[in-house]
């Protein structure tokens, strides 16, 4: 099976984007294929590399960026929900006249037809969030 | 292979986009919007459902600036233009809210759960906002 995943909250605040790993770690080790993850609303935060968790935490950020190493994933940030938020890689840093990006290892930045393109390719998009 | 499946750049989905919250507490109305355009500039086959709170999104008389939020109802009106024109509200969610089709912006369909729940069936791909 092809899944597409979406993740539309924030880390630590709510627990769509620890499910949403469970699920594509657990898809991926099942042998389906991950199409890509896209993170829109308050998920695009779960791309940003200052993300510092107290030790003995488990660090979502990380976490993903491994996994998307590990398998190849497409890990796709929203740009407009990003730049709302404060997520930005080199080139939107320079765009926008800002003195430092934050994207972490394995995400990229793209548009919501990243998002439209996941429901037309994949056999299932797979939500979550409220 | 269907001549569906040959043409791939062609594909065309049922996209469902479900809006179930108040259009100004929190993103998430302004953002399903974005969505919406853009599957629509895909020529995919797209309805939005309003649902729960989600109805008042599409109530007249929107006045924003008390609260410092931008008025995109607007939008709205502007979905045809996109040939998005498959707007239902869900006949409950209204009755609960004392809202009638008079109240809305955009001339929409309203449908009792079963008959949703039919079209819900029907979709490819459904996004819940």
């Amino acid at each position: 099976m092809k899944f597409a995943v979406q993740v539309n909250e924030g880390p630590y605040q709510h627990q769509a984007s620890d499910s949403a790993y469970q699920f594509t770690k657990a898809a991926l080790e099942k042998g389906h294929e991950i199409f890509r993850v896209f993170f829109y609303h308050d998920g695009v935060n779960n791309a940003t590399k200052l993300t510092t968790p107290p030790q003995d935490d488990r660090n979502i950020v990380d976490r993903w960026s491994e996994l998307a190493q590990q398998h190849n994933l497409d890990l796709v940030v929203c740009v407009a929900a990003a730049q709302r938020r404060g997520i930005v890689d080199e080139g939107e840093a320079k765009r926008n006249g800002k003195d430092a990006e934050n994207i972490a290892p394995g995400f990229r930045i793209s548009g919501l037809g990243q998002l439209v393109e996941a429901g037309i390719q994949a056999d299932r998009l797979v939500v979550f969030g409220d | 292979m269907s001549e569906e499946e040959m043409m791939d750049d062609e594909v065309v989905k049922k996209f469902m986009f479900v809006n179930r919250r108040a259009p100004y507490g929190s993103i998430y109305a302004l953002e399903s919007l974005e969505v919406v355009l853009i599957a629509a500039a895909f020529d995919q086959d797209v309805s939005l459902v309003f649902s729960d709170d989600g109805v008042f999104q599409l109530k007249k008389g929107q006045e924003t600036e008390g609260v410092g939020m931008k008025n995109f109802s607007p939008t709205y009106r502007a979905l045809e233009m996109y040939d998005v024109e498959k707007l239902y509200v869900s006949k409950a969610s209204m009755d609960e809210r004392g809202l009638t089709k008079d109240d809305l912006i955009v001339d929409v369909e309203v449908l009792g759960d079963e008959a949703l729940a039919d079209l819900m069936d029907d979709q490819d791909v459904i996004f819940s906002f």
